[in-house]
This record gives C-alpha cells, sequence and structure tokens, in this order.
C-alpha cells in the first residue's frame, strides 16, 4: 500500500513521535497509513532455548511491532531480560508508554531514542515486512543515521527478536532526563556476563551523544577478564567509563554543553556497570531511568 | 481555506463512545482527539496545555488508558471508549478523585486539574495503595505549575483511601 501512495507516504504506530514532528512541520507526510487497527501486531512471546548444532540456542523474546512500552514494562516476561524493563519503564511518561510502540521507536531512528541503545547491547534482530517479502536485519545494522534505517520506504518492522542472555549475564539502561516527557540528556546501557566474579563478555552503548547510539568498544574492552566482585574494583570501572566519556560525540543544546553530557556519561556509565554486575550475580536490583 | 463542500468530501466517518455516550461524526483525518473532544462534542474540560505531548493537560482515558489526546487524531480513536473529567461524576456527585482533591487543595488554577484526574484514575485503577513513589512515576506526565505538587500526592492518598473504603 505504501510504494502505491509513492514517497510522500509514511506508516504511522504510536504516533508519539511522528505527531509531534508534523505539529512542527518537520515532518510533512501526504498520506499516514495507520497501523494501529492491524489485529496481532502487539504481542510479547517467549523462544524456548533448544540445543543447535552442539551447543545450545538461547531462547529469546518476540515483540510484536506494535507492542506499546507499557506492556512490555508490565510484562512478566520482560523480567528476564533486566535491561529491557528498565528501558521500557524509563520511557517518557505514563500517557506516552500507553501509545508508543517498540518497532515504532526503533523505525522512527531518533537519535536520542531509548530502544535503539539498549537494544544494541543484546543479540537482537528486527524483522521487516515490505512488497520484497520478509527479512531480518541485525539491529546493531539497522539504524544507519539520524533518523535513517535499513528498511526502504515500503518496508514495516513486524517484529523485535531478543537473544535472552545466558546465565551470568544481567545489565542495566540508565538515562538522564531533566523531567520525565521530555528526551534524555545521555543515557547508558551496559550488558556483562561473569564467571566467577570475571567479566568474560561486556557491552556497553551510549544514547543521546551521536548520531545513532554508539558502542564504547575500548570500554568493553577495559572490563573483559578483569574480576568485578562485590568489592568492584572501582580503578576498573572508572577506566571504563573514562574510555566511554571518549567514545562520546555529543552536540551542545538546550539539553547541555559537550563537555556536561560527557560527564553525565562517565556516571551513567559508572552507575550502569555496578547495576549490571550486580544483576549479572543474580541480586534483584531495582534500576529505571534518573529524572532531574 | 477548503470549502465546506471540499472539507465534507475530505470527511471520515468515526463512532467513538464519550462518557458512556456514543458519537457518531465525520471529521477531517487530521483533526486531533483533543479538538474532536472540545469542537465536535462541546466538552471543553479537556485542556490543550502545550500541545508539543508534554504537559498532560489534554489526558484523557482511552478503554481505561490514559493518553494525551492532542497526541492522537481523533480517527484513531474510532471505535473505542473515551473518558473525559466531565465523565467522572455520577447523578450530580463528585468522583472521590475530584473530591479528593477539592478536600486537599490539590489545584490552584486548575489548568492542568483534568488531566492529572484521569491520570490518577488510571493509577488507583489499576493500584490503589500506591506508595509515593508511584505516584510520582503516575503523575510524572501532567505539569502543574502552582501547586508544587506537594497538595496533589495529598489528594491521590486521599482519593486512594477513600476508595478503598467504599
Amino acid at each position: 500500500m505504501l510504494s502505491q501512495l509513492g514517497e510522500g507516504a509514511k506508516f504511522l504506530a504510536g504516533g508519539q513521535s511522528l505527531i509531534p514532528l508534523m505539529k512542527l512541520r518537520f515532518a510533512n507526510p501526504e498520506y499516514l497509513v495507520d497501523l494501529n487497527f492491524i489485529p496481532g501486531t502487539s504481542f510479547i512471546k517467549e523462544e524456548s532455548s533448544v540445543p543447535h548444532s552442539g551447543a545450545l540456542r538461547f531462547g529469546a523474546l518476540h515483540f510484536g511491532a506494535m507492542t506499546r512500552h507499557a506492556e512490555i514494562e508490565h510484562s512478566a516476561l520482560t523480567k528476564k531480560i533486566p535491561i529491557l524493563h528498565d528501558c521500557a519503564a524509563g520511557i517518557a511518561d505514563v500517557q506516552v508508554r500507553n501509545r508508543g510502540t517498540i518497532g515504532g521507536s526503533l523505525a522512527e531512528a531518533d537519535p536520542s531514542g531509548d530502544w535503539a541503545t539498549a537494544l544494541i547491547t543484546l543479540d537482537c534482530t528486527v524483522h521487516s515486512l515490505g512488497p520484497g517479502g520478509a527479512r531480518t536485519i541485525q539491529q546493531k545494522d539497522f539504524i544507519t543515521d539520524a533518523y535513517t534505517t535499513a528498511l526502504a520506504h515500503d518496508e514495516l518492522v513486524t517484529e523485535v527478536e531478543v537473544r535472552i542472555p545466558p546465565e551470568g549475564s544481567g545489565g542495566a539502561y540508565l538515562a538522564f532526563k531533566r523531567s520525565a516527557p521530555v528526551y534524555p540528556s545521555a543515557s547508558a546501557a551496559v550488558q556483562l556476563t561473569l564467571a566467577d566474579d570475571v567479566c568474560q563478555d561486556a557491552a556497553i552503548a551510549l544514547g543521546c551523544v551521536g548520531l545513532t547510539a554508539i558502542r564504547a568498544t575500548e570500554a568493553e574492552t577495559v572490563l573483559r577478564g578483569k574480576i568485578l566482585n562485590r568489592n568492584v574494583n572501582d580503578k576498573t570501572i572508572a577506566a571504563a567509563a573514562e574510555a566511554a566519556r571518549a567514545a562520546a560525540d555529543p552536540q551542545s543544546d538546550m539539553r547541555g554543553s559537550v563537555e556536561y553530557k560527557r560527564q553525565l556519561v562517565v556516571a551513567l556509565v559508572k552507575r550502569a556497570i555496578q547495576i549490571a554486575a550486580r544483576r549479572a550475580r543474580g541480586e534483584q536490583v531495582e534500576g529505571a531511568h534518573l529524572y532531574a | 481555506m477548503l470549502e465546506t463542500a471540499a472539507v465534507e468530501k475530505l470527511a471520515v466517518s468515526v463512532s467513538i463512545k464519550v462518557n458512556g455516550k456514543p458519537h457518531s461524526r465525520g471529521v477531517e483525518p487530521r483533526m486531533l482527539l483533543v479538538e474532536f473532544l472540545r469542537e465536535a462534542c462541546d466538552l471543553t474540560g479537556t485542556h490543550v496545555g502545550c500541545d508539543t505531548t508534554y504537559c498532560g493537560a489534554c489526558t484523557v482515558l482511552m478503554n481505561g488508558l490514559a493518553v494525551k489526546s492532542c497526541t492522537m487524531f481523533a480517527v484513531q480513536a474510532d471505535g473505542s471508549e473515551i473518558t473525559t473529567v466531565e465523565g467522572l461524576e455520577k447523578d450530580g456527585k463528585l468522583h472521590p478523585i475530584q473530591k479528593a482533591f477539592g478536600d486537599s487543595y490539590g489545584l490552584q488554577c486548575g489548568y492542568c486539574t483534568p488531566g492529572l484526574l484521569l491520570s490518577t484514575h488510571q493509577l488507583l485503577s489499576r493500584n490503589p495503595e500506591p506508595s509515593e513513589k508511584e505516584i510520582r512515576k503516575a503523575i510524572a506526565g501532567n505539569t502543574c505549575r502552582c501547586t508544587g505538587y506537594m497538595n496533589i500526592f495529598k489528594a491521590i492518598e486521599l482519593a486512594g483511601r477513600n476508595m478503598r473504603r467504599t
């Protein structure tokens, strides 16, 4: 349908970004194709782990593209991947979470969006559909630039698939917001895998401080192979946070100066590493966006 | 400006139940839900504050969930049930949430109040005994520039207590 309507047509999901952008005349679609009345596009399903070529293929959670942030926030299944709960529960406010969708948020690719930053630390695949049929795109390749995705104009997201991290893995997503309804000034997502307190694997992503979510790979290298025990080695965490500061590429705007945002990144990464490490050890930790 | 005939040609028919009463109208696809409520249904209790999805003054319930009616098109609410502030009062008696806001002085100018009442409604219908943190999270999308929120917290706690009692 979108190919028939031409380039001036756009899909409308939750509308919590697109409608404000239209009011500001930043978006001027000739046609909107509302996806809200299509049944079967909002769901959260678990796929169990199965043996696969001699190893165990981990289970996954599948989120329908039109699943609202609030549905993800309140789902018992989401608790299997705490970083997803952190993200869903902290997006904007109750009203926006009741309407906004995970698929819409990814497809919008706003540099300040929350989902892209949290999901890039996980093994995540975006399923899409277009006139040419269905295809899958690794989430790390999905957002290519600010407000730009790997989707063709007439393709849409159908599902977001997230592998459940292995035993001993824990994550946290934290964002700093001046107030609930606004986009964060900066955000950090951390997913760690520990074995006997030694960091086996680390994924660290920064949001709102670049045109897309940024993987802080040097910060990840700092953590790998290091002991992150209960008396967390502050020097290791501080070194990782400093590496994240260098990876951030923020713009100065009404949410803060470049220096301020880099400093926020350091604080958020430190805190997210600490929460992720505790969760990796099996502790229940409440973590959510910070409000100013 | 489009001629009336042209506007009618563009109209899409919607049926929305507002406060229990069905409203069927032909509307322009671009009409916002808040405009439908205020202009087509003449229910001006729902306010437009910021018109940018920030302030929450336009909050209404759609099928029991709080939404910002300035950030939805009326056509998107087709077939749904909307509750506005006018739908809270029953038989000339204020809803316990409204009464608690009055009793606790949970308002000054009153502009944000309709939205706060409906956000409170979603909170208390799911969680009759919210903690202070849960109250803060529930009304984080409603801006009040008069009260400093303290009396609003008191009002929501009082409303919860009174509703648990009945």
